[in-house]
């Protein structure tokens, strides 16, 4: 077992690795580099300096040297944190991320835990009660839920919304807060602003999660081991929620590696339609602009949070699954 | 036939829906089953031996309903129950299973979770009826796979199944069985996936097991040697319904239905001339969607009587009796 959860890391850290370098070779692609980009940025102002300069300021962020020495120039200060200043925002890259990863998080896991409390008992619902009305109804609006673009129930629920409830929609916070330090008051203005969105990011989600849920769930319950449980005399709820919801819940463990840097991007578009000021939006400006170390910053992250995600679901799946742990296979 | 039966089964039909219109899966079902005693049920695949085993648990899958017939619990006394009559997920129901008749099961693979130690699965079982409490109904579990001659309980009782063979899983199929202590065992296929060795260890040990608490068992098989090694009794089933009913001994000697006799012909025969063919029934067992007119064996009998066999069924074998669902038999009276 500790051998398993050591070839992991190893693999882990070797991905994280390779990862830097591909991220890295992404900032590096654009021609030219970032003192051909402030030449530019000071032309367009009017003014201008030196060959000369250039050459000093080159030999300053350590430009003029070979591509291996600046790859580990960049990953040192990397790792000690300095992921360089944006462009853009000519403010350090963890200042322009920082406030809104925690926010693009808060939305995400709110959405994701909506999935989950949502679809889980819908989705168990639907495959014992298999091709009853309820399990009907939950397929056509799973099906409905796939087929809607976020965007346009974004739009629609942003219209519903403000005509006939009132709501303040788009953003996190209202008008009032949006350049407050943070208070009581800040929070709860957030928190009326955070359903909307979770809602809507939720809602393919769950549409999908049903039906794997279901699908998934009979499979299980054609197990012999389900009839078993039920000749013991147990009550028929507890069989199922015992054995095969357990058995059927596995395949989750392993898509949390996929849910991991989504919690950290967000959706792009339903952020742009909603307003919303999380990284997803973030990383879409900084490409527009090749606003480069903003830009490499952020998929880094997203790179090492799909490892990270990967790890923690190997890592949930072997706590969840004995045959895992002590055989190392299934 | 000695005792008053423990469980009565009488004139059972069961049908399943599907796709194509319903299908009759049990027609006309009668057994009984003694303390002391030994049911054989033999037949091919998809008999409704099985089906009949679940019948009487009522745990048929969702597609399936019992639409005739009765299953008599302690027929005859004052505490007589039809288990038809309960609803499936009442606590009547669930006190009946595990607790009143045990069932033990064809797979050990795949019959047991792979998610939870054998002791969890045991000690649910033993707590689902008259709990004692967690310490005790360890003790209990690990008393239960003494009894079902798993060495070393104390340990094996926090494997895992797949830590375990087919035969120990075999026997931890049955100490589950065994676990609210109940005086009817139905054992479906108890030995069909292990191997020779193993198969004639379990048998033992059931019959064992059966002797020293007095249980009425009932051993679905489609192995000859099964039932003259095991039962005292025999229903031989074909296409949801029993053509024959009688004592070991009298089938053996005196199979009353063509297809008995088939069945025994179709027995290896050590005293055989080596390279002699064995005997085989001709045709298969139709589907059973497309059930044949009159008597289910009528198109693969030897001694079909054209004319009568392809018009109605033949009556059933009346149910306690022994004898046979045959017209050749009806004839001869």
């Amino acid at each position: 077992m500790l051998m398993y959860i050591l070839r992991r890391l190893l693999l882990a850290s070797i991905t994280c690795v390779a990862i830097s370098v591909l991220t890295f070779v992404i900032i590096r692609l654009p021609p030219g580099d970032f003192i051909d980009a402030y030449i530019a940025n000071l032309a367009s102002t009017g003014s201008s300096i030196t060959a000369d300069q250039a050459e000093a300021m080159r030999h300053d962020y350590g430009l003029d040297r070979p591509v291996i020495v600046q790859y580990f120039l960049w990953i040192a200060r990397v790792v000690q944190g300095d992921f360089g200043v944006s462009m853009m925002w000519r403010r350090p890259v963890t200042e322009v991320i920082g406030d809104r990863l925690w926010l693009t998080m808060l939305v995400s896991f709110s959405a994701l835990f909506l999935t989950w409390t949502i679809a889980l008992p819908i989705g168990i619902y639907s495959a014992v009660k298999q091709y009853s009305v309820g399990d009907y109804i939950a397929t056509m609006v799973g099906f409905l839920g796939l087929a809607i673009p976020n965007f346009l129930l974004a739009l629609i629920l942003m219209y519903f919304g403000f005509r006939y409830l009132g709501l303040s929609v788009g953003g996190l916070f209202s008008a009032e807060y949006a350049q407050e330090a943070w208070s009581w008051a800040k929070a709860w203005d957030l928190a009326k602003h955070v359903p909307l969105p979770a809602c809507v990011l939720a809602l393919a989600g769950t549409a999908q999660l049903i039906r794997i849920m279901r699908a998934n769930l009979l499979d299980e319950l054609r197990k012999p081991y389900v009839v078993t449980a039920k000749a013991k005399g147990i009550g028929n709820l507890r069989v199922i929620l015992k054995y095969p919801v357990r058995a059927a819940l596995n395949p989750f463990a392993s898509s949390i590696a996929y849910v991991f840097p989504y919690l950290v991007s967000g959706s792009i578009i339903v952020s742009l339609v909603l307003g919303l000021p999380t990284v997803g939006p973030l990383l879409l400006q900084s490409l527009v602009a090749q606003d480069m170390y903003l830009a490499g910053t952020i998929v880094l992250l997203l790179g090492i949070m799909t490892v990270v995600g990967t790890l923690i679901s190997d890592l949930l799946l072997m706590w969840i699954e004995p045959r895992l742990r002590l055989t190392g296979r299934l | 036939m000695a005792d008053r039966p423990l469980l009565s089964v009488r004139e059972l039909a069961v049908e399943f829906r599907a796709d194509t219109g319903t299908v009759r899966a049990l027609d006309s079902v009668s057994l009984d089953l003694r303390p002391g005693r030994v049911l054989g049920v033999v037949g091919e695949s998809g008999c409704g031996k099985s089906v009949t085993a679940r019948a009487i648990l009522r745990i048929l899958d969702r597609n399936g309903a019992i639409v005739a017939g009765k299953i008599l619990l302690d027929p005859g006394t004052t505490a007589e129950v039809d288990l038809t009559a309960l609803n499936p997920e009442s606590q009547a129901m669930r006190g009946v299973r595990g607790a009143r008749v045990g069932l033990i099961f064809q797979e050990p693979m795949s019959a047991l979770s792979m998610q939870y130690t054998v002791g969890n699965q045991l000690i649910e079982a033993i707590r689902a009826h008259n709990d004692p409490g967690k310490s005790v109904a360890r003790q209990r579990a690990i008393e239960l796979l003494r009894d079902a001659g798993i060495p070393r309980p104390e340990t094996r009782v926090d494997a895992y199944p797949f830590q375990l063979s087919g035969g120990l899983r075999q026997r931890v199929g049955i100490a589950l069985a065994l676990a609210g202590d109940p005086d009817i065992l139905i054992a479906d296929e108890p030995t069909t996936a292990l191997d020779v060795t193993t198969q004639a260890q379990i048998l033992t040990l059931l019959r064992r097991l059966q002797r020293d608490k007095h249980i009425a068992l009932m051993l679905i098989t489609h192995d000859m040697g099964v039932i003259a090694q095991m039962a005292d009794d025999m229903a031989v089933m074909y296409l949801g319904r029993v053509v024959e009913y009688a004592p070991v001994r009298e089938v053996f000697h005196s199979p009353r239905h063509p297809y008995t006799r088939a069945l025994l012909r179709s027995v290896p025969d050590l005293r055989a001339t080596p390279r002699q063919r064995l005997a085989t029934i001709g045709g298969a067992v139709p589907q059973p969607n497309a059930r044949p007119s009159g008597c289910p064996f009528h198109p693969r009998c030897p001694e079909v009587i054209l004319g009568r066999c392809d018009v109605a069924p033949p009556a059933p074998v009346p149910p306690g009796e022994a004898g046979a669902s045959c017209f050749l038999l009806e004839d001869a009276v």
